[in-house]
């Protein structure tokens, strides 16, 4: 049962053909038995899920269905709160730490029914690509354990992947929901800027952060995405016979035809530095896409180049702001890595900051112009294939890039122009050096207010490939 | 500040904190941010052009 997606378990939930607490039991193993390797799961709630779990089923049969989550074991990254939990943010500098109330996201999913099971590993206080980097040390990747699993929602993949629960949230600041969502073989979405609530989630960078879900299949995207898109409501009284979502009657996502599609492939600074298993696996998808009627064309986006410099401004400016006070009295609790990147953004002059801004605000309206002319943008999620633990750098032949610096290059763009994006898993490469395939990821970045087209999109994409 | 001058006084703050390693991360980011001082955005039309299309991804 823990491999089924949310779609498929919802469905015999409500029929009465399995139960929450069996299903709830069954992921609960799965972590008793893969979590020593994987790491994934910073803190499980075991009793309290089963308890969650005996209350979701008596509801469902007294006639209470409160929709598509209840009933279904979900995890959080511990970078949100859940009320009587600590939230660690994988980082012994909130060790003491226990959240109060429930983050509207939280909240949101509770009301839905969701059995919340745990709280997931990270990169620590979401600051890296690897999910090495963390006071609980690092997550490991379900398909080869000799390797990351993205970052920095590194464990909320792995937990997804490895079955130990139906979904997860994560969040995403230069694509920590998309690269660990294309390096598990899942699918990831980072919303449109704004769209979910960051309340009660320990901040990276204000400008660039984003919730989002971690799922199997699009539509599980959608189910979880259209609950917490509810959260704005977080103070509201729980309540069985409210209907959480305006059209949680229908629990279809009705998919764009892919005959006449229209999807941009993003050339130059986007396709410049790829591994060439990603490559050829990007390029197949694209040619079946073509096969099946997709109208496809090539663009360049001016000013991409500076995605990288801009981003840096923006992300240690704002993170330095945070962690300005525990810098000063607790450093020697972060991690080495992260503590170092975080006193870089202490130098950042605020003209910098300032021109990092004008520079996304370029960039943004670049994509506006590109999205004008067609339905979505495509290119891969990560170029690289999972990288082992320990790596710092990849060489792609004609140079070579800090191993962070190549992660975040595809997905940090749209975090600065705020656009939604989805990672879907389109098969595997195989690594350099290696023999065995691994995930690769096939990003598309929809219209900023389109976030449900992107997912129409997206699940006509999935159905293809 | 010139970013000669902003480095020097970042490598000398860095050196008072006990922060030696943080020297390779400044060169780093002082050189993304001499990118994005060399940037025009305002000039964006003129200099960089629009959005270019192709229908041949070899183009």
């Amino acid at each position: 049962m823990t491999d089924l997606t949310i779609q498929e378990a919802a469905g015999r939930l409500a029929a009465g053909d399995i139960r929450s607490v069996d299903l709830t039991r069954q992921c609960l193993e799965r972590i008793a038995a893969r979590d020593k390797e994987l790491n994934a799961f910073i803190a499980v709630r075991g009793d309290r899920a089963l308890a969650d779990a005996e209350d979701a089923d008596r509801e469902m049969a007294a006639g209470r269905y409160r929709g598509s989550l209840h009933g279904i074991p979900v995890s959080l990254k511990d970078l949100i709160d859940v009320e009587g939990m600590p939230t660690t943010a994988a980082s012994r500098v909130r060790a003491h730490h226990v959240a109060s109330e429930d983050s509207p996201i939280a909240a949101a999913l509770k009301r839905a029914g969701a059995v919340i099971i745990g709280k997931c590993n990270l990169h620590e206080f979401a600051f890296g690509t690897t999910s090495e980097d963390s006071a609980y040390g690092p997550v490991r990747n379900p398909y080869d354990a000799s390797r990351s699993p993205g970052g920095s929602s590194g464990g909320s993949g792995a937990a997804v992947a490895a079955g130990m629960c139906l979904g997860s949230v994560g969040t995403d600041t230069g694509g920590s929901i998309r690269i660990p969502a294309a390096a598990c073989g899942i699918v990831g979405l980072k919303p449109g800027k704004g769209e979910l609530s960051c309340a009660g989630v320990v901040p990276l960078s204000w400008t660039l952060d984003n919730v989002g879900p971690m799922t199997r299949s699009v539509t599980d995207a959608w189910l979880m995405y259209r609950v917490m898109r509810n959260s704005s409501g977080a103070t509201r009284e729980p309540s069985a016979r409210r209907v959480p979502e305006r059209r949680e009657s229908s629990d279809t996502l009705e998919p764009r035809t892919v005959r006449g599609l229209r999807l941009a492939v993003l050339g130059g600074y986007f396709a410049e530095l790829l591994e060439n298993g990603v490559r050829d696996r990007f390029e197949q998808a694209t040619e079946t896409l073509r096969a099946a009627g997709a109208e496809l064309t090539h663009i360049q986006l001016p000013h991409a180049h500076l995605v990288p410099a801009s981003y840096v401004h923006l992300v240690l400016g704002e993170a330095a702001a945070y962690h300005a006070s525990t810098l000063d009295t607790a450093f020697d609790r972060y991690t080495r890595a992260v503590a170092l990147r975080l006193s870089m953004g202490r130098y950042i002059l605020a003209e910098d900051y300032v021109r990092a801004h004008r520079g996304s605000a370029a960039l943004r309206a670049h994509v506006d112009e590109a999205l004008t002319r067609c339905e979505a943008l495509v290119l891969p999620t990560l170029p690289i294939t999972p990288p082992r633990i320990g790596a710092t750098t990849v060489d792609f032949g004609s140079r070579t890039e800090p191993l962070r610096n190549a992660m975040l290059r595809l997905t940090q763009p749209f975090n600065l122009t705020g656009h939604p994006a989805i990672s879907l898993p389109c098969g595997g490469a195989v690594p350099p050096g290696d023999t065995k395939p691994l995930p690769v990821g096939f990003q598309i970045v929809g219209r900023r207010g389109g976030t449900i087209e992107l997912l129409r999109v997206a699940k006509a994409i999935e159905e293809i490939l | 500040m010139t970013l000669q001058e902003w480095l020097r006084v970042a490598h000398a703050d860095a050196q008072r904190r006990g922060l030696p390693d943080l020297k390779p991360l400044l060169e780093a980011l002082a050189q993304a941010t001499a990118a994005l001082r060399e940037a025009e955005f305002e000039r964006e039309d003129d200099d960089a052009g629009g959005v270019t299309t192709s229908g041949d991804p070899h183009d």
